[in-house]
């Protein structure tokens, strides 16, 4: 291990450069695998574990707020054993509401902060909003980067942003949001994955889910490998999060393939990676019961998104 | 100098796809089989379609069933009509495709016929069942009570082994005409036709995956539909005992309903009357309170 204060960050410009047809080869390579029986009902689980349950709309009321915490809680009780979400993503406004909800439960409440989703705010604005969702009680906080000063070329500007927002989150674990969608290409994702782990954030995460594309394979293989040198030239840990567009149980466990191959056995709980998402627990709970019954399931036995 | 060559073509046989979505995949598993008629000729290559390619379809089914329930009767029944017009401009091929398995030209020719006629029977049904199987009911309290029926949702069809034309057609228009969604498992031996006809609802402005046509066999297949959750009624034409106390049993999962047209004669008129369309209705009934009419009192 080596300590933060040995840490030399590199001039940015020098980020690695990304093989495109080499990542989506190895990302399309991947899909291929093929998970059964058991493995897959553990894949499955472990999935259902590292979700963050989300609900980031205008419309999101308290009452809103309050059934997504009982459906966090109380996934499917006729399942018995089940494990919980990992946590319940919400914007700042509705921490306390979450927080109060989810009680002692162990799930944690992450906050979407600093302008969420586009970031166009002055810094003291985003450091307030990240303090106030601090204070409300949320244990992590989400935010996004300011995409257009990244494409400017200020680097600076967002890692000085990156590591600001991380000082005023005291304890809760910092996700910085990259927007994929909105960079360009991967050669980008890898630099702006560089600066947020340099600048001190806990996790990545590719998308606000708000920009179509959100997650992709590729994207999220691009970020996964930026945490592995990066761990390599540091010895820290980050933790990965796609969100977006990820509804589907197979997908999710062609996601936990990845990790595994990438970043191995480490990475593997919900300390370490987490999928941002709101179907996804549906879809998963219908193919654990799948698993169980062996009978396919309908929409009409499970709860309402 | 010239060697003799062997000029005689050889014959393309076509692999025939299955129709999921308004698509043509072929079957996620790769299989596939060769029937035969009775004189040994080549059918063609079709797909022995897998249980993920039922799970798929009947996904789609269900994604379908929403807006295709919600069209108007009237524009069902024109999309039905365009069926049949599309099935007679393509006549000749379906005639040879019939004779090819094993039925005479006579024979084919009039299981042709009476597929696009029994089309456009339900085609003019679909706006009009509803006033037949619906009612306004006589209660003894203040209150307007009235019996409709609704689609079921999505229906699981064996279709006939036999008539694979007819047949087909003869079970899915009911089911389509009162705003279901369906899968088709196709005939085993004879599924040239099933398939050509899902070109032909292709082209006539049926949405995707209102209709689903799988190949392969049924045996593989009937179990997993039966107790699919998300099936809410299953079609069975045979008469193999066994066959149907499986789907009776499976089927009780999710309260399917069951329904057995084993003794139908495809080519009378007992095969086609609007009473089908209401074997996959659900009858809701609605109590609406009034002020009491027909008693001392009321003031209209």
């Amino acid at each position: 291990m080596v300590s933060n204060q040995t840490i030399v960050i590199p001039d940015f410009r020098q980020t690695p450069r990304v093989d495109q047809v080499g990542i989506e080869e190895r990302a399309a390579r991947i899909t291929k695998r093929s998970l059964k029986k058991e493995t897959k009902l553990n894949g499955l689980l472990l999935a259902l574990n590292m979700i963050d349950l989300t609900t980031l709309e205008g419309k999101d009321t308290q009452g809103k707020v309050k059934q997504l915490c009982y459906k966090a809680m109380h996934l499917h009780d006729s399942y018995p054993g089940l494990p919980t979400v990992a946590a319940v993503c919400v914007y700042p406004s509705m921490v306390k509401t979450a927080k109060t909800a989810l009680g002692n439960s162990g799930i944690k409440v992450a906050a979407v902060a600093t302008a969420f989703p586009s970031g166009q705010a002055p810094r003291d604005v985003k450091i307030r909003d990240t303090k106030f969702a601090v204070q409300e009680g949320a244990d992590e906080i989400d935010m996004v980067i300011s995409r257009g000063k990244f494409l400017e070329g200020e680097y600076h500007f967002v890692f000085d942003e990156i590591a600001s927002i991380k000082e005023a989150c005291g304890n809760a674990r910092l996700k910085v949001i990259l927007e994929t969608g909105e960079l360009g290409s991967y050669d980008k994702v890898r630099r702006a994955s560089d600066i947020a782990m340099y600048a001190g954030a806990d996790f990545i995460k590719t998308s606000t889910g708000k920009i179509s594309p959100a997650a992709t394979l590729p994207v999220t293989l691009v970020m996964l490998e930026a945490i592995r040198d990066f761990y390599y030239q540091t010895g820290k840990m980050i933790a990965m999060k796609p969100a977006g567009g990820i509804s589907r149980s197979k997908l999710a466990l062609h996601y936990l393939v990845m990790v595994k191959e990438i970043l191995g056995d480490a990475w593997m709980n919900n300390e370490w990676f987490r999928f941002g998402a709101s179907s996804l627990a549906n879809d998963l709970l219908m193919q654990i019961v799948k698993e169980k019954t062996g009978v396919y399931q309908s929409k009409d036995y499970f709860s309402i998104d | 100098m010239a060697t003799s060559v062997n000029t005689e073509r050889l014959e393309v046989l076509k692999t025939y796809k299955i129709y999921i979505g308004g698509q043509f995949p072929r079957t996620e598993s790769g299989r596939y089989y060769v029937p035969l008629n009775k004189s040994g000729k080549k059918l063609g290559n079709l797909c022995l379609s897998s249980r993920k390619d039922l799970r798929d379809a009947i996904e789609i089914a269900r994604n379908a069933q929403g807006s295709w329930s919600a069209r108007a009767p009237f524009n069902r029944g024109q999309i039905l009509y365009r069926m049949a017009e599309m099935l007679e401009g393509r006549k000749a091929q379906f005639i040879e495709e019939l004779i090819a398995q094993d039925a005479t030209r006579q024979q084919a020719t009039r299981e042709v016929n009476e597929s696009i006629d029994r089309l456009i029977y339900y085609a003019g049904w679909a706006d009009k069942y509803q006033q037949v199987i619906s009612s306004v009911n006589a209660v003894s309290s203040a209150h307007f009570n009235f019996s409709i029926g609704e689609p079921m949702g999505v229906v699981g069809i064996i279709a006939p082994q036999s008539n694979s034309l007819l047949g087909l057609i003869s079970v899915m228009a009911p089911v389509i005409a009162g705003g279901n969604t369906c899968v088709i498992v196709a005939s085993y031996q004879k599924p040239l036709c099933s398939v050509t006809f899902a070109e032909v609802l292709n082209a006539s402005d049926l949405p995707g995956g209102v209709v689903n046509i799988l190949t392969g066999k049924p045996e593989e297949l009937i179990s997993w539909m039966a107790d699919h959750l998300d099936v809410n009624a299953i079609i069975y034409c045979e008469k193999n005992q066994p066959t149907i106390q499986l789907i009776q049993e499976k089927a009780a999962g999710n309260l399917k309903r069951v329904l057995l047209y084993d003794a139908i004669n495809w080519n009378t008129n007992e095969a086609q009357s609007p009473y089908y369309i209401q074997d996959t209705q659900e009858i809701k009934t609605t109590w609406h309170p009034i002020e009491k009419t027909g008693s001392g009192g009321s003031k209209y």
